[in-house]
């Protein structure tokens, strides 16, 4: 038995968004695949939940006239994964969904979930950076939409105010148009671990000349990072294997890994640079280019 | 909190109360006596627990017994059919799939999963449906074999 | 030897009941009115309790019972897994009470909760306060023997065990003095633990006639029985342990973790059943983990590449108590001198020393992938340094059929070494990827390697070896056979099954074993352990299904008027030796002898048999490897396993321990390690997600192969194969590394952060 003390379940995002005014305290529970095991570890004792499972209307994934595409929070990574739309639009996003945890966890945990718990290790969270994705959120009484990377205060830490929840993550045309995307995730197991470095790269290329590159990490920094010096020098070169090497090198000055028990901050550095440079070769072998 | 859910647990309609801090594992266990749902970890790493919710196969560790309310719950219990093995049971006990035991209920509830869809999988793409289950004694080898026998 | 059902693959007494959901394991049954009982584990590694207050925690609704060291005592006892020695010199250290105040490691138990249900016994374990006066912890065992350092346990000096022997006729410098090249290294590997999917977990009650009753997921029940009486000062008849289906033991169920403990919280309620269910993160820190080793390694050859001398220094960390006291680092010895035996001189001397690290133990293989990993990779880079094929290297100095060994007298009289290198050579294409692969650039590299191993069967001479088998026959035919030695998951149910039909002549359907082992019901044997049911409870089937089939000939001749000798029984019927005609079914004379008005007596055999010889199983794996130089990741390309155990009783059953075996080596060699936080003590990696257990996509495609010929001395021509697999992978795949890359990595995991490390070192990075 969990050592919740309270729960309450909503139905619609109305009634989510009056539990959670009433009680400032209290937190919303999607998946559970991370709060569960909080609880469990007694690091939310008595915690007061509020429900949002069966809100089916933040399920959805929509793409609406201009090209936005619309990702429900509570879209699991199974669904994500196997979502028409995603796949034809933005199919790295959900593959890179498709590499948190096994595959009951895929089937239940959901990318809102994945985004509010804060975690730099985040599979879905490096991707969505290069996408550019808003997160619209909203209280009682309020509502706004701001980048992702804003959202991202520090480790486990976002900027989710009492009363607040996320409904929307959003995509503009503009961010996924005419990119291919790979997300590698570096972890010791190719199944139910956490990444060691997770790199998500995106790629615009024109006659072999790189139009637009998006670089961002996971477990590179406190936060998901994204790499603007290794993208600025990208944009207008021709790719070949060294400038795919100093794009490796150059995201180094972007980031900030450190030493930990599951690996040191020289080995994330490695990584970081081997991950954007294999990336990048592989999406240029790919062609570089996908039609949206 | 306590509070009245109906589910369906291997194709019977069940009403019971149930505290809100309970998993589904506990009820699963300890109200229906469903022992094939194991307890290996308690966070969701291990796939001993797993069960199908609705089709899909999800750890009942990490599962709030009041979310099931409306659903439908299948554990290996309910797997026989007329006193017979299902295909995938019987494909884990012919291709000695089976050593200590305690991780293949799990395993079969994703193979049922699979079997379910009723498409043809490539051997990747079952070792990564299976791939949330963790287990010590077969190195996955003959388990993987009888996944591929039960979805012929 | 001739077999009709040894040998053959007949499916799992127990497989339907496991796919099924109706194997009933430990936490599958207990008591109506069963209490909760859980433990309070220690949150420093090293130091004194000077106070427990347990006010708050008692006083919680639906706590019972709070147990603590000051109000709860019994005798210290020894947790290990060993037969009982007569001789006190020889008895296991009895280091451990059910709690204790003086903390030895991070997690160790100091009080417990009996409550009614599982919340809040859980919960008032955070309502104790607990004020600790902390000591200097140790977590490498040279550190801890180090003149000066703090006892772990007073008297000690912090040495747990040592031994030492020499062999040969000249002394060991001498040997080395006479050697052309002699090569010196550190090898070392870390603990790991044993991850079994069942968690421990036991449950104690007292009958109503005041015998105690302990149902525990155990490897030895009748130990258990024994250690509970030693510890709780009750006499052993009055004790019953129970042991239902088990979910994995490797080992770790070879020790006593909580059965004292739930039994002396069921003592503490007046009887009534208690529970005691440790979850995964306390099963990783406080029960036993594989013994961590550093090994000081110098070897001395001729220029032919013959071995003439071989030292060895070990220092084995055996964790905050003795459990398995010395046996494990000093059992590596004999393994170190046996498989490649130097024609001069063997020096080896070992110790382990009590460090604040959890508790090492059993763990499959028993000391034996430790130096196996260090001596094959010893092997691999004395090769390299003397440009000599490494199996070429191993050819000259292998163990051969007729050696006997001077440590046991045990003679070696079947040896699959040369077959189990020429098929793997085979199966790798050897000699061509050792060249092909000999001069890489670039950033993946690939390298093939090969370890070779030997394991003893069952601990004779060290220990005493005694097996038991009682047979029942049933009215239709049919038998129980009942047995001290426990399925553990391994199939010795359905192996003794296959032996005991073979040898009365009945099918194997007609033997019924009853997997829940209960000591007030089966034969005295020791348990699953050592490799060593298959050959020594072995051999008491044997004895007992021949005692069997002996009286069913007897009654037969009687009934039937033709002589013993010319009849015979086969596939459940009795028939004529020299035709094999049909002449009645075994119904027809169990029957018979229960029920003649004259001449009743049930058929049944309960025997006991001592098991007076050994013999060694080898093996060897084959690995081929791609190197990620940049990432340090090790991709396996192929890798087989090749067993000479003798008999396979069951193919498919004995394949399935090897590639539980290869997994289990798999990730020793890649992944596994338990670890510490050097500043605290304190485990870091004690759940199923940080401690690196491989999953089935880390899994390459396992190949196995057996090879080799019946043992003489065994049962059913039978060898070690339990433990056996778990051997070689590691050591194989270092080797493979080595080959592709030339960096010599000494020491265990070879996870990508370790191999950065080398790589960096060795300016490939």
């Amino acid at each position: 038995m969990y050592d919740i003390g309270k729960y309450q379940e909503a139905t619609t995002v109305e009634e989510a968004l009056r539990y959670l005014h009433d009680d400032p305290g209290s937190r919303i529970i999607a998946g559970g695949t991370d709060i569960l095991i909080n609880v469990r570890e007694g690091k939310d004792m008595g915690v007061h939940l509020v429900g949002i499972q069966r809100i089916n209307p933040l399920r959805k994934i929509i793409v609406n006239r201009e090209g936005t595409l619309s990702i429900g929070p509570l879209v699991t990574f199974t669904e994500l994964e196997e979502n028409e739309l995603i796949n034809k639009y933005v199919s790295y996003l959900g593959q890179a969904g498709g590499t948190m945890g096994g595959p009951q966890l895929r089937n239940i945990a959901t990318i809102g979930g994945n985004i509010c718990n804060g975690a730099t290790s985040a599979d879905s969270a490096s991707m969505l950076f290069c996408l550019n994705a808003r997160l619209h959120l909203r209280t009682k009484e309020s509502e706004r939409t701001i980048p992702i990377q804003d959202f991202y205060l520090g480790p486990g830490k976002v900027d989710l105010k009492s009363g607040e929840m996320l409904t929307e993550i959003l995509i503009d045309r503009i961010d996924y148009q005419g990119f291919a995307g790979k997300y590698t995730k570096f972890s010791q197991r190719k199944a139910l671990d956490i990444a060691t470095i997770g790199c998500s790269l995106m790629l615009k290329i024109r006659k072999n000349i790189i139009e637009d590159l998006r670089l961002a990490y996971g477990v590179a920094a406190p936060t998901p990072v994204r790499c603007c010096n290794a993208e600025q020098y990208a944009v207008g070169k021709m790719v070949t294997l060294e400038v795919a090497k100093t794009i490796g090198m150059k995201a180094l000055e972007d980031v900030s890994p450190r030493d930990s028990w599951r690996g040191s901050k020289a080995y994330r550095e490695q990584l970081i640079q081997e991950l954007a440079q294999r990336a990048v070769m592989e999406l240029l072998d790919q062609g570089g280019k996908k039609d949206a | 909190m306590l509070r009245k859910i109906t589910m369906t647990i291997n194709g019977e309609k069940r009403t019971l109360e149930v505290d809100d801090r309970e998993s589904l594992l506990e009820v699963l266990r300890e109200r229906f006596s469903l022992f094939s749902v194991k307890q290996g970890c308690s966070v969701g790493e291990c796939g001993a627990c797993a069960v199908l919710i609705d089709g899909l196969s999800i750890n009942s560790c990490i599962y709030l017994a009041v979310w099931a309310d409306g659903r439908e719950i299948r554990t290996v219990e309910g797997f026989e059919q007329d006193g017979k093995l299902s295909v995938m049971q019987q494909a884990f006990v012919d291709e000695g799939a089976v050593q200590c035991g305690f991780c293949i209920p799990g395993f079969l509830i994703s193979a049922t999963e699979l079997m379910e869809k009723k498409r043809s999988f490539s051997r990747e793409e079952v070792r990564r449906a299976l791939s949330g289950h963790l287990c010590r004694c077969t190195g996955y080898q003959k388990i993987v074999e009888a996944t591929e026998k039960g979805l012929k | 030897m001739e077999f009709r059902i040894v040998g053959e693959n007949v499916p799992r007494k127990d497989a339907v009941a496991k796919v099924t959901g109706k194997a009933r394991y430990t936490r599958d049954m207990g008591m109506p009115n069963m209490l909760y009982g859980k433990v309070l584990r220690s949150s420093i590694t090293h130091g004194r309790i000077k106070s427990m207050d347990i006010h708050k925690a008692e006083s919680l609704k639906g706590v019972v019972k709070v147990l603590t060291p000051f109000n709860t005592k019994c005798h210290n006892f020894p947790t290990a897994g060993h037969p009982y020695n007569l001789d006190p010199n020889h008895q296991d250290i009895a280091d451990r009470n059910v709690l204790t105040d003086w903390v030895r490691f991070y997690g160790d138990e100091i009080a417990a909760v009996i409550a009614e249900d599982e919340f809040s016994a859980k919960k008032a374990l955070k309502m104790i306060d607990v004020v600790y006066e902390e000591l200097p912890f140790y977590l490498d065992p040279e550190e801890a023997l180090k003149e000066g350092a703090t006892e772990i346990h007073e008297g000690s000096k912090n040495v747990v065990g040592h031994n030492r022997f020499t062999l040969g006729d000249i002394d060991i410098e001498e040997a080395f003095d006479q050697a052309d090249f002699v090569y010196e290294e550190v090898l070392e590997v870390k603990p790991v633990q044993h991850c079994q999917m069942e968690n421990q977990v036991a449950y104690a009650y007292v009958e109503g006639n005041g015998r105690l009753v302990v149902v525990t997921s155990t490897q030895i029940p009748h130990i258990v029985r024994r250690i509970l009486s030693s510890a709780l000062n009750m006499p052993v008849g009055n004790i019953r342990v129970i042991k239902p289906i088990i979910g994995g033991g490797f080992g770790n169920k070879q020790d006593l973790v909580l059965e004292p403990l739930v039994a002396m919280m069921t003592l503490a309620v007046n009887g009534r059943p208690v529970l005691l269910d440790m979850e995964r993160e306390e099963c990783i820190t406080s029960t036993r983990t594989r013994h961590g080793a550093r090994f000081y390694m110098k070897t001395g050859l001729r220029k032919d590449g013959r071995i003439i001398a071989k030292q060895l220094k070990v220092y084995g960390n055996g964790g905050a108590y003795a459990a398995h006291g010395h046996a494990v680092i000093g059992k590596m010895g004999g393994d170190f001198y046996r498989l490649y035996p130097a024609e001069k001189a063997v020096e080896y001397e070992s110790y382990t020393a009590y460090t604040n690290c959890s508790v090492a133990g059993a763990m499959r293989a028993y000391g034996t992938p430790q130096i196996t990993f260090a001596f094959e990779a010893h092997m691999d880079n004395i090769a390299l340094e003397m440009d000599i094929d490494p199996l070429v290297l191993r050819e000259k100095n292998m163990v051969q059929k007729g050696f006997v060994d001077q440590l046991t007298g045990v003679p070696i009289l079947t040896c699959g070494l040369p077959e189990i290198i020429s098929k793997g050579k085979e199966y790798i294409d050897w000699d061509k990827k050792r060249k092909q692969y000999s001069a890489q650039t670039g950033d993946k590299r690939r390298g093939v390697g090969f370890a070779l191993f030997g394991y003893r069967t069952s601990t004779y001479p060290v220990c005493l070896e005694i097996g038991g088998a009682r047979i029942v026959m049933n009215q239709d035919g049919s038998v129980q056979l009942q047995m001290g030695a426990t399925e553990i998951g391994q199939g010795a149910a359905t192996v003794f099954s296959q032996m005991a039909a073979e040898t009365i002549g009945i099918p194997y359907e007609m033997v019924h074993f009853e997997e829940f082992t209960d000591t007030d019901v089966v034969p005295f044997d020791p348990g699953a352990y050592a490799s060593r049911q298959c050959y020594v409870s072995g051999k008491a089937v044997r004895k007992a299904a021949t005692e069997v089939r002996e009286k069913i000939l007897k009654r037969a001749s009687g009934m039937l008027k033709i002589q013993q000798f010319a009849l015979d029984v086969q596939d459940g019927n009795i028939i004529r030796a020299d035709n094999g005609e049909v002449l009645c079914h075994v119904g027809k004379i169990a029957l018979d002898a229960f029920y003649n008005r004259t001449d009743a007596d049930t058929i049944t055999a309960d025997v006991t048999e001592v098991s007076d010889t050994n013999c060694i199983a080898f093996g060897g794996c084959v690995a081929e490897v791609e190197v990620d130089i940049p990432t340090g990741r090790v991709e396996i390309m192929k890798v087989l396993n090749i067993h000479d155990s003798g008999k396979i009783i069951n193919p498919v059953l004995a394949e399935g321990q090897v590639h539980g075996g290869m997994s289990m080596g798999l990730g020793y060699a890649l992944s596994e390690v338990m670890l510490y936080n050097e500043k605290t003590g304190a485990p870091r990696n004690n759940n199923l997600l940080d401690y690196k257990l491989p999953t089935l996509m880390d899994t390459p495609r396992l190949d196995v192969l057996f090879v080799g010929e019946n043992d003489p001395t065994a049962p059913y021509g039978n060898k070690a194969l339990g433990e056996p697999p778990a051997v070689p992978s590691a050591p194989a795949i270092r080797n493979a590394i080595l080959h592709a890359t030339g960096v010599k990595v000494n020491k265990l995991p070879m996870n990508p952060q370790t191999l950065f490390e080398y790589f960096c070192a060795a300016g490939l990075i």
